[in-house]
């Protein structure tokens, strides 16, 4: 995986984060107006990104959430287990 | 219906390989307080929540969690990466190896294999989501003696991460539990 392609998954993990932690956020404060357009505006962004992402790199959800180029670009490497992050700092 | 996503909720990595500190991790894969115990007791739960907020918490939590069953599976799969059977034995592992080489199996750190007993569900939602409070601060405390465990700091970034989402999920518990008390209508303390 190159650099380039590190760098857009993280920020695609940064932004799923936002994700993740709006949405627990909003089952329980389900009438906060500023939450709930925080996590439209991470939404339409994510999936933006998720877009351009699966483009240049393949398939990043499986079942139909995604498309690929022949042949199945699902299945190649590498897994998220395997990938070598760079180290912070 | 759950989809998977070719991706890590969080990028954790090792410094090094470390077969010791991949025998005490792996309870939170499979031990009593570990992810695997808490994402099954939400998604077993959420089925006899009585609103539509404590299933989607249950829900969403749950879910979660199962994205943090992965983040220990790599960190284990990290710190054992490349380790030689010898190596795996002076650090304790010898019974691993015997049984799984360099495989992540569900176990707690002494071996024992992860079982539905270490889980809660019993239909009763006031019940239930005191049992996930409590759940929620037990492996909040076992990643802070993993923590204590480490000094490398790439592992450590990842647990902090852990111990972190604990917490947060400890405070949306609490403020389900309140409003499942309201609906149920039930004021007194239990």
């Amino acid at each position: 995986m190159n650099d380039g392609q590190v760098e857009m998954l993280k920020h695609l993990q940064e932004l799923e984060f936002c994700a993740i932690d709006l949405n627990l956020f909003l089952d329980t404060h389900p009438g906060d107006h500023t939450a709930l357009k925080k996590y439209n505006q991470v939404s339409e962004e994510l999936m933006a990104l998720n877009e351009t992402y699966q483009e240049k790199y393949g398939p990043h959800c499986n079942f139909g959430m995604g498309t690929s180029e022949y042949p199945w670009r699902w299945v190649q490497g590498p897994w998220p287990w395997e990938i070598e992050y760079p180290a912070k700092g | 219906m759950w989809i998977y996503e070719k991706k890590l909720e969080y990028p954790v990595s090792v410094s090094h390989p470390d077969p010791q500190m991949a025998k005490f991790l792996i309870t939170q894969y499979g031990g009593p307080d570990g992810e695997m115990s808490a994402a099954i007791r939400y998604l077993s739960q959420r089925y006899t929540m009585p609103t539509g907020a404590a299933k989607g918490a249950l829900t969403d939590i749950g879910t979660e969690e199962l994205a943090h069953l992965e983040l220990i599976a790599t960190m284990v799969y990290k710190l054992l990466k490349g380790v030689p059977a010898e190596e795996m034995r002076r650090q304790g592992l010898g019974a691993h190896w015997s049984q799984h080489d360099r495989a992540v199996y569900p176990s707690d750190a002494s071996g024992v294999p992860w079982s539905a007993a270490y889980i809660g569900v019993t239909g009763d939602p006031i019940a239930d989501l005191n049992e996930d409070l409590a759940a929620e601060q037990k492996a909040r405390a076992t990643y802070e003696h993993l923590i204590g465990l480490t000094d490398d700091p790439c592992l450590k970034d990842g647990l902090r991460f852990l111990r972190e989402r604990e917490v947060i999920h400890y405070h949306r518990f609490g403020e389900t539990l309140m409003r499942v008390r309201d609906y149920l209508g039930a004021k007194k303390q239990f």
